[in-house]
């Protein structure tokens, strides 16, 4: 197993009064995919919005314990979320692509941080959407708004949108259950291309899916991390009853 | 009576109400224009107005309603972008930003005379700006930023959530995106409140009677010293506009031609309205499919 980018240690996190995670620990090994699975209302939303601080939007939440990105607690005061988050990058559920064209969604990331340079950008959008496999219904679009595609081609635009910025983690909390089988097939397609250059970590409620792309798997349920490892061992041979009980569907 | 006789009656009763505004709505406006058009010519939009003679235009009095419009938007635009951003996206669930919330709902109910007498007396005479354009525009701001405000709040509040994730999740600080994201998204909404304000504006009359005054000085509009006397840029001379145009002629107007004056004066008032309000649409939708489609 290569080297943990990011790592969770001890991590709690409350939302007023109601603890929603109960210390999860956790590494993500470089350049590979991890999934969290598990029943909705598990935590795996919850503990995926801690590793990009995107849970500090929501003035209800506390959180304890460390996350470390190469070493460096990311909840120490000195965090700039701004840079954590260009470094940690994140695709949602609902494709939320802005209501601009193809080209400036992927490049929006860039040219706010002050890339003016029009060959680079060019590039970079070819490239992005490449690698998101989306290039070849885009690139005689790319003036048009983002909105006017389909929603698997704009979730894919927004993982493109995410890859120009070149983070080095990637966070994406089921990001094809609102989409249909095929246009599911090809983001998972998109995801595997890129691995081998990003650390990606996905949501997902679909078990196939997990297998299909993960190398390894983490098993939430009601806040806790029940169960860590390579993803052929967990889905043949569970090593806790309930991780077995949900793989072979008796709940969930 | 069963349910579905009681739906067909109220249906009837609401279509006949809806049936009876549109009448009413096309009777106004077919009764204002046909009185009116026929006196309107190009002599008429561009000449001065007159005051003992037949004859007298409106020219002044439509560049002074532009230039009033356009000054308050000036003052008003900026303070309301400001107020909306800040109550939309930064301003905490608090009691502070209820009473805030609740100030302004009560300052758009104010009825515009009283925001007249008000601007009468704090910068006409207080501050000794005398009856002038800029009195008038400080208090068409007044009449104007509660609405506005609320109009660039609600479009903000419109922008899905989603939206500002995507953009805090790529890395861009929040004030980045709240005016690289949420702003640009909400701007076709801006836009259709902006003019829609601004035909409220035009049409005030109450609230400039005591401000801008009901004097048309003559102007040069040669010149463009806008501090001297007669040109029409100075924003310290008295300035009627179409409006109070109307409302004057119809208390004391004593040229021979005052009905006439007064007709053509409403259908180019009623005209203008018109325009902001279907411009409003229109920008809107332009200005969304500008943004969204890019360069
Ligand atoms: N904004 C919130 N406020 C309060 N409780 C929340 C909030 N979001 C999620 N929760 C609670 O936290 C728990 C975990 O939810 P979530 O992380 O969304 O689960 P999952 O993504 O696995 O479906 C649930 O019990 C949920 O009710
Ligand atoms: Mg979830």
């Amino acid at each position: 197993m290569a080297k943990d980018i990011i790592t969770a240690e001890n991590v709690h996190l409350y939302y007023g009064q109601k603890e929603a995670l109960h210390g999860i620990s956790l590494g993500f090994p470089e350049k590979e995919i991890t999934a969290l699975i598990g029943p909705s209302g598990s935590g795996k939303s919850t503990f995926i919005r801690t590793l990009n601080r995107m849970s500090d939007l929501n003035p209800e939440v506390t959180v304890t314990g460390a996350i470390r990105l190469d070493g460096e607690d990311i909840y120490s005061p000195k965090t700039d979320t701004v840079e954590l988050r260009k470094r940690v990058g994140m695709v949602f559920q609902q494709p939320n692509p802005f209501p601009f064209s193809v080209y400036d969604n992927v490049t929006y990331g860039l040219r706010l941080s002050g890339i003016k340079d029009k060959a680079l950008l060019d590039q970079r959008v070819e490239e992005s959407l490449k690698q998101a496999a989306v290039w070849d219904e885009t690139k005689d679009h790319l003036k048009e708004n983002a909105l006017s595609f389909s929603g698997g081609q704009q979730q894919r635009i927004c993982i493109a949108r995410v890859l120009a910025v070149q983070p080095e983690i990637i966070l994406l909390d089921e990001p094809t259950s609102a989409l249909d089988p095929v246009s599911s097939a090809k983001v998972e397609d998109s995801l595997l291309a890129i691995k081998d250059q990003f650390t990606i970590a996905v949501v997902t409620h679909n078990m196939q899916q997990a297998s299909r792309i993960s190398d390894q798997t983490a098993f939430f349920l009601d806040g806790n991390l029940v169960e860590f490892s390579k993803t052929v061992d967990m889905f043949t041979h569970p090593e806790k009853q309930e991780t077995s009980d949900y793989l072979n569907g008796k709940f969930g | 009576m069963n349910a579905k006789r009681v739906d067909k009656i109220a249906t009837a009763v609401i279509y006949l109400l809806v049936g009876i505004v549109i009448l009413i709505l096309v009777a106004l406006l077919g009764f204002i224009l046909i009185t009116g058009l026929p006196h309107v010519t190009w002599s008429f939009l561009t000449s001065p107005a007159s005051a003992f003679n037949a004859g007298g235009g409106i020219g002044d009095q439509l560049f002074n309603s532009f230039y009033l419009l356009f000054l308050t938007l000036l003052i008003s635009f900026p303070i309301s972008l400001g107020a909306g951003i800040y109550l939309a996206e930064y301003a905490k669930k608090n009691r502070v930003t209820e009473a805030i919330r609740i100030t302004i709902e009560v300052l758009s109910s104010l009825p515009s005379v009283v925001v007249g007498l008000f601007g009468f007396l704090l910068f006409v005479v207080q501050f000794k700006l005398g009856f002038s354009i800029i009195s008038g525009a400080i208090a068409l701001t007044f009449f104007n930023l509660p609405l506005l405000t609320r109009n660039i709040e609600n479009s903000l509040n419109g922008v899905s959530n989603l939206q500002r994730e995507a953009g805090l999740s790529l890395g861009l600080s929040r004030w980045k995106t709240v005016t690289k994201v949420v702003v640009p998204a909400a701007l076709p909404g801006i836009i259709t409140g902006i003019i829609l304000s601004a035909g409220r504006v035009f049409g005030e009359a109450a609230a400039l009677i005591f401000t801008a005054g009901q004097s048309a000085p003559v102007l040069n509009y040669a010149n463009w010293n806008p501090f001297s006397g007669d040109s029409p840029l100075n924003i310290f001379r008295p300035a009627e506009t179409l409006a109070v145009h109307i409302w004057k002629i119809n208390t004391e107007g004593i040229m021979p031609d005052a009905s006439q004056v007064s007709a053509g004066a409403s259908a180019v008032l009623i005209i203008a309205v018109l325009v902001f309000n279907l411009g409003a649409r229109w920008a809107g939708n332009y200005v969304y499919r500008r943004i969204t489609a890019s360069k």
